[in-house]
């Protein structure tokens, strides 16, 4: 039986390499927060929903996935060419583009997550359904969502056809270029753009759902939905506006992902994001917008460094543990739930 | 998943659902007429795959093969009601058990296993070497259970939901992960089986996948065996229910808080509900291991995670017979659809399409799942049942029912 | 008030459009300027063979590849209707891969029938999602099905573990395209047949040829999870020897598409080259966010990433890379009669299922028309196809087992 002893030295698989760490701690601190970014945007979606209605909603990283592939049809509907760039034309029209691909991005994945909730959850709602049953409605919907776009999309045609199994590619939208440098990390204009777009998005939706008359109204359904609707709000509205928030957040999350990975563009390229960006709304405290993006760019960064550490084969692995420990001290998040012991 | 709310009190119809009225109608059968239908029922469906109905059969996979996976995820499923349907704990990393049990086995018998330096595996090596890994292997992940409970089970809810979902990649990413021991993604193949009923034409036993010709191929077998295992997991489960176990759980899932002031010890019902959810799960695991003779990181993910889930709620959390009917829709629909040519297309490309539509269509018009689990006394259950329902069952078919919270 | 907010987003999302269609059309000539400068840059990108290689890394003369046995023959074969199948993952997803092999059987196949109007020839697919348990309820309807007397497939590795046993005890003949696990042959089965060199030897000569002609000193050896990249990681790591950076290699996970905690590593190591052992779906991010990063190395992979869709995803990230396979160059017939017919460029292992079909065919073609006469025909056959010479030894390995070096350009 020592054999078995000998097979089961664990330490020879994982190394500990904390000197990497040290040489490249601020590049690592600066990519951590880029992706962190796009968690945090993606997590809003699953935090208001979940505040509202006490749903994981895991139909939203398909909501992404469909964002993605919303600014890439705007783009090849401008005119560019697939694996082509979109930045030949100067900064100004660079941006241009950059909005027009944002706001379809932005349309689309509203338009599929409001259109979930129609088809989806609102007929559950009406035969008060038990949340788990709204969970595995969420799963069927993903499937449908990840199928449609890897077998029936490509049916319409294009050329490489739309969709299907392998990844679109991508159009590159900015050239990327080093702007200056933080302690010895190159910040790039991308890095800039994404992680500052998303600050102003989670800042804007904050600030939508904290200060508002809006706002007002979808904490008051979070809190309590029987008395808001005595108090005359109407429930059925607030859902889907929660909704249209989250899937315009995921769509410009989208945007900015496809500007950091554009070979990201395909079916499934939103199922281990949104795993990651659920795990950054419940880390961050679940229905708290500020918690969202704090848990966004911790887990961001924190996995980043540990697949420095420890390898990159571990990198969920930390983020998962992470996500572990910090539920052990405080059971509900960093920031605590928010959205449902909301002030009104 | 969040709060567990008060059982259907928004059921359409209290005793208006097929599932009801069979229900209704099993329940009031004396005991010897209830073996006397049950065990025929058990027949047919094992000789299912040995009579291949024209309609039912698939075409695209081995129907012996697919009920065999059924089996695995009628045990599965079992286990998993255990948590989500019993004691309302949400667990979302479940094929974490799962893959547990697969490897014990694996790595106890697989020669490519790096446990062992030699081929000589001692106990584990021979014809009965399965057999012997299989209490191991429900044990050990028993112990995963206590190792994930402990810290895990004082959150609440989805707190609970995603940390377990945590959980089960872990379980996944070590496996592919730490080489030395599980020989990470290249996987451990020539997995040992039982090696009975060796023959001329089956060298290695009706339970080798060298024996996959004609009726009697190792699908079936492996379903055979299965289903067995599913019967035995059925009656202790079914007698866990009806203790004061099963009445803690249920007390845990309807309003933890009140169980706890009751002088239920809930951290230590939950755990337990934990470990023998996982202790079944890695029973499953260990038929998979057998069955499939190969074990890689690869076939547990997320997505089977939530498919052992889709399993449980469609087929009526809390119903220990409807959560197999589920297993057999989640195993069975897209295989099913597999087969099927339309012009040129085949429609195997859209099965998961399909099974999305259909997980969505069930959900909405069946919310509470196909057969919903009534709340109801647990002891004497059937004795107070029979004597209150008769009499009301009289006056007007199908409004009865004690209702334990009623 | 909800009808208002219903329109009130379809409103958006109509704006929106117009804007779009709006800027696509008075912007289209500027845009076609920008782009097509663009164009020039990204599918002017292509990859073109260097040379071909031995397992010891060095250069040797290529055969003449024109003598292709082709699926077409001289169109004079008879047979009865037969079937031929192809068992691998077209759903979930490992699919890629899956839909390749099938597609390029298919073109064989088609092609085929077409030309020999004597012998129709069918092929049907199994869909095994790359999933061992899924293959091992697959093979039974595979070799219970008396019309089926020849195999493509299964895809993987994994799933060949668990069934190859199967094909094996019924006589079938299993030629696989893409399973590259070198253990694979020695199990005794006498129906598998590998359709390409296996891990062990495009390792050893792809890390000769790194640094022996190519002159890398320091090379980092990144991999994926799935087997074959284990497989071809490790040949690499054992044949570069000490030009491998140990403190530079890496993992990453399918599907991952961030990889700067890598490419961190390498920016401080500052090797000559990285190596990277996996599919180009990964590959594609990885040199692009190199590049991005700054990382001079010049990028070298094996066959999972020789694809075009690897430079049209990489795009002008992906020149300078070397790229091995155990593939020869695609005529260019090849690839236009693939993309006609399926409105994609063939991706890895199409044409490894072509040749296999086409040599199932041919000995279909030949009277070989039970599964033991055609596993025969299999066992015997020598032959040129468009991707190599095939012949195999008794354990189902080519015996012939050239490497080709390809660059990006």
């Amino acid at each position: 039986m020592h054999a078995l002893a000998d097979g089961l030295v664990l330490a020879s698989t994982v190394d500990f390499d904390l000197r990497s760490l040290y040489d490249g701690f601020w590049t690592l601190t600066v990519e951590g927060l880029t992706y962190g970014a796009i968690y945090a945007l993606v997590a809003v979606g699953y935090t208001l929903v979940y505040g509202v209605l006490k749903l994981i909603n895991f139909a939203h990283s398909e909501v992404f996935m469909v964002g993605m592939f919303g600014q890439y049809v705007a783009l090849l509907l401008l005119g560019f060419t697939p694996s082509g760039n979109a930045y030949a034309e100067g900064t100004a029209m660079t941006l241009v583009y950059l909005v027009i691909a944002c706001l379809f991005g932005m349309a689309v994945s509203g338009l599929t997550a409001v259109g979930l909730e129609r088809v989806a959850y609102r007929p559950l709602r009406k035969r008060g359904a038990k949340p788990l049953t709204f969970l595995i409605t969420a799963i069927g919907m993903s499937f449908v969502l990840q199928e449609f776009v890897h077998y029936v999309l490509p049916k319409f045609g294009g050329d490489p056809p739309l969709g299907g199994s392998t990844a679109q590619p991508g159009i590159r939208l900015v050239e990327q270029k080093k702007l200056f440098e933080l302690f010895d990390a190159s910040v790039f204009n991308l890095t800039l753009i994404i992680i500052g777009s998303a600050l102003v998005l989670t800042f804007l939706a904050d600030t939508l759902i904290n200060r508002t008359k809006l706002g007002r109204g979808i904490r008051s359904v979070a809190q309590d939905p029987e008395a808001a609707t005595l108090m005359g709000v109407s429930r059925e509205r607030v859902i889907m506006l929660t909704f249209l928030i989250g899937g315009l957040l995921a769509g410009a999350a989208a945007l900015l992902y496809t500007l950091r990975v554009p070979t990201g563009i395909v079916y499934n390229g939103g199922f281990i994001l949104g795993i990651k960006a659920f795990s950054a709304a419940v880390l961050g405290g679940i229905g708290n917008i500020r918690g969202a993006l704090l848990g966004g760019l911790l887990l961001g960064v924190m996995e980043n460094y540990g697949s420095v550490v420890f390898g990159n084969q571990w990198k969920d692995v930390v983020a998962f543990v992470l996500l572990i420990l910090v539920l052990m001290i405080r059971p509900t998040g960093i920031l605590g739930e928010k959205l449902t012991r909301a002030r009104v | 998943m969040s709060a567990p709310t008060t059982t259907d009190t928004t059921a359409p119809e209290r005793g208006r659902g097929l599932g009801d009225r069979i229900r209704f109608w099993w329940n009031n059968l004396p005991r010897p007429q209830q073996w006397a239908i049950g065990v025929p029922a058990v027949i047919v469906i094992a000789l299912l795959p040995v009579i291949k109905p024209p309609i039912i059969s698939t075409t695209a996979v081995d129907f012996g093969g697919m009920m065999a996976q059924f089996a695995m995820i009628a045990l599965i499923a079992i286990g998993l009601n255990v948590v989500v349907g019993q004691t309302g704990l949400l667990d979302l990393g479940y094929v974490g058990f799962y893959a547990v049990g697969a490897y014990v086995v694996a790595l106890f018998t697989s020669p490519a296993s790096p446990v062992w330096n030699s081929a000589d595996h001692g106990f584990f090596s021979g014809p009965w070497a399965w057999l012997a890994c299989v209490p191991l292997a429900i044990v050990l992940t028993g112990v995963t259970g206590v190792i994930l409970g402990t810290p895990t089970l004082r959150l609440r809810g989805d707190y609970l939901a995603i940390v377990t979902l945590g959980f089960g990649e872990i379980v996944r990413l070590l496996a592919d992960n730490l080489t030395d021991v599980t020989n990470g993604a290249a996987g451990l193949q020539n997995v040992l089986f039982p090696e009975v009923g060796k023959s001329a034409q089956n060298p290695d036993g009706v339970f080798s996948s060298g024996n996959n010709s004609g009726t009697l191929n190792f699908g079936v077998w492996w379903f055979w065996l299965g289903l067995v295992l599913v019967i035995a997991v059925l009656f202790f489960v079914g007698n866990l229910e009806r203790s004061r176990v099963g009445r803690s759980w249920i007390a845990i899932r309807e309003d933890e808080d009140v169980a706890e002031i009751m002088g239920v010890p809930t951290f230590r019902f939950k755990l337990w509900a934990f470990v023998i959810g996982a202790g079944i799960g890695g029973l499953s695991g260990a038929l998979y291991a057998g069955q499939v003779q190969y074990v890689d990181p690869k076939g547990f993910t997320v997505i089977n995670s939530m498919l052992f889930l889709c399993a449980v709620v469609v087929g009526g959390q809390g119903n220990k017979l409807g959560v197999i009917v589920g297993a057999f829709i989640i195993v069975y629909l897209p295989a099913r659809v597999q087969g099927i040519q339309v012009g040129d297309q085949s429609l195997g490309d859209f099965k998961y399409l399909f099974f999305g539509v259909a997980l969505v269509a069930l959900m909405i018009f069946r919310p509470q799942g196909m057969f919903p689990a009534r709340a109801r006394l647990l002891a004497y259950g059937r004795q107070v049942y029979a004597a209150v329902t008769t009499p009301v069952r009289a006056r007007r078919a199908g409004t009865a029912g004690v209702e334990a919270k009623s | 008030m909800n009808r208002r907010v219903t329109v009130g987003a379809f409103a958006v999302a109509m704006a929106a459009v117009l804007t779009v269609s709006a800027c696509g059309s008075k912007s289209s000539g500027g845009s076609e300027g920008g782009s097509s400068a663009s164009a020039g840059s990204s599918s002017g990108v292509t990859i073109a063979p260097i040379a071909q290689i031995d397992t010891a890394g060095k250069e040797v003369p290529s055969a003449d590849a024109s003598s292709a046995v082709l699926p077409a023959g001289d169109g004079k074969a008879t047979c009865p209707a037969s079937t031929i199948a192809m068992a691998g993952a077209l759903t979930g997803d490992n699919a890629a891969l899956g839909i390749n092999i099938r597609d390029g059987a298919q073109l064989a196949v088609d092609q085929h029938n077409k030309a020999n109007p004597g012998c129709q020839i069918s092929l049907k697919t199994f869909d095994t999602e790359g999933d061992p348990q899924k293959a091992s309820q697959v093979a039974p309807q595979i070799t219970n099905d008396q019309s089926i007397i020849g195999l493509i497939g299964p895809a993987f590795s994994g799933e060949t573990k668990a069934t190859g046993g199967v094909f094996a005890q019924a006589g079938l003949v299993a030629t696989t395209a893409s399973a590259t696990n070198p253990a694979l042959a020695t199990n005794g089965w006498k129906t598998f047949f590998r359709g390409l060199a296996n891990d062990d030897v495009q390792g050893p000569a792809v890390a000769k040829y790194m640094t022996g002609k190519l002159g890398f000193k320091k090379v980092c050896v990144i991999k994926d999870d799935s087997e074959y990249a284990a497989g071809l990681a490790k040949a690499i790591t054992t044949g570069l020897g000490s030009a491998n950076d140990s403190s530079c290699n890496g993992d990453v996970k399918t599907k991952d598409r961030d990889f700067s905690a890598i490419i961190t590593k390498v920016n401080a190591a500052k090797p000559d080259a990285v190596f990277y052992a996996g599919y180009y779906a990964e590959a594609a991010p990885l040199v692009q966010q190199m590049k991005n990063a700054g990382v001079e190395a010049t990028f070298v992979s094996g066959d999972g990433v020789n694809d075009p869709q690897f430079v049209s995803q990489a795009g002008s990230a992906a020149k300078g890379a070397d790229l091995s396979c155990p593939c020869g160059p695609a005529p260019d017939a090849f690839k236009s009669a693939y993309k006609t017919e399926f409105n994609q460029d063939p991706g890895v292992y199409s044409v490894e299922a072509y040749d296999l079909a086409t040599i199932l065919m041919r000995g279909i073609g030949a009277g070989n028309t039970t599964r033991p006469k055609l596993l025969e025909y299999v066992r015997n056959y020598d032959g040129q196809g468009l991707a190599r010479t095939y012949k195999w030894t008794s354990d189902g390995e080519l015996t012939s087992s050239l490497i080709w070096m390809y660059d990006v350009k």
